[in-house]
């Protein structure tokens, strides 16, 4: 898993991978916009991008969980919550609460939507062009 | 969780939605229903939505839980004519709260406007994916 192709497209490929994960975060953000006591969650990119292309463990930062040792198959795993990546899936500041409980704000959530869809679009271009490099490096 | 998670999510949205849809148009069209299948006045029906773990982390579909009846009370209207009036000339009506209802109606159809726009900007995006290196 380590050949020059490879390594030229793990940056994005591993972007993608995290935009994508977001992507479904923020359609059920969207998608229960009315469901009482839910809770809006997303997840901090950044950090899941930084977890996922760190294969170093011993360097671990805050957000990522510490692994515990397995020593019978029936100890939890010590995983908290969901996570992508390594990173955990958190939930949203709350600006405008609302009675029910339900804490998605729909401009925020929809923004936010848009923002990943384009990135995500920026991430394909990025791949796309280096695949191109490559196969004008290969076919001269 | 992949990008085609996102269509059991939305689907899942647009159906609730759609379902919250439907008990608007028979609580309006029962407005004034003063009896019905079981011989009773028509209650106005709720729909509950909750959320369910869909599609690995983080994500949650909607489903809809369960159909109440409105609790709140029924009107009293005084139409000694009406085939339905007690002893003394009152009819039971319906406690469907109109304004209440459309109120619902356009917050329904615009949750499932905005479903079908997540499920379209998805739809592109796995489009795009597969055009990758051509």
């Amino acid at each position: 898993m380590s050949s020059e192709i490879d390594r030229a497209l793990q940056f994005n490929r591993t972007a993608l991978n995290i935009l994508a994960e977001r992507q479904g975060l923020l359609a059920a953000n969207i998608a229960n916009a009315d469901t009482p006591n839910f809770k809006a969650r997303d997840v901090d990119f950044a950090s899941a991008l930084k977890n996922a292309l760190s294969d170093d463990t011993t360097n671990l930062t805050a957000n990522s969980a510490v692994p515990l040792a397995h020593t019978a198959p029936k100890h939890l795993s010590g995983q908290t919550g969901e996570n992508i990546m390594g990173s955990p899936v958190m939930y949203r500041n709350v600006l405008q609460p609302s009675a029910d409980g339900n804490t998605v704000d729909m401009d925020r959530e929809r923004a936010q939507f848009a923002d990943n869809a384009v990135r995500y679009e920026a991430s394909l271009k990025f791949i796309d062009s280096k695949i191109k490099g490559i196969l004008s490096a290969i076919q001269g | 969780m992949s990008l085609f998670n996102i269509f059991d999510i939305s689907g899942s949205a647009m159906t609730a939605q759609s379902q919250r849809l439907n008990t608007v148009a028979s609580n309006l069209a029962n407005a004034d229903s003063t009896t019905s299948a079981d011989g009773k006045t028509y209650r106005a029906k709720q729909v509950v939505f909750s959320a369910v773990p869909m599609g690995g982390a983080g994500g949650a579909g909607v489903r809809v839980a369960a159909v109440v009846e409105d609790a709140s009370p029924l009107k009293k209207q005084y139409e000694p004519a009406h085939p339905m009036a007690d002893e003394q000339g009152y009819v039971t009506m319906p406690n469907v709260n109109v304004v209440e209802e459309m109120v619902n109606m356009i917050s329904a159809s615009r949750a499932y406007q905005n479903n079908v726009d997540v499920l379209n900007t998805s739809k592109s995006m796995l489009l795009k994916t597969l055009s990758i290196g051509q």
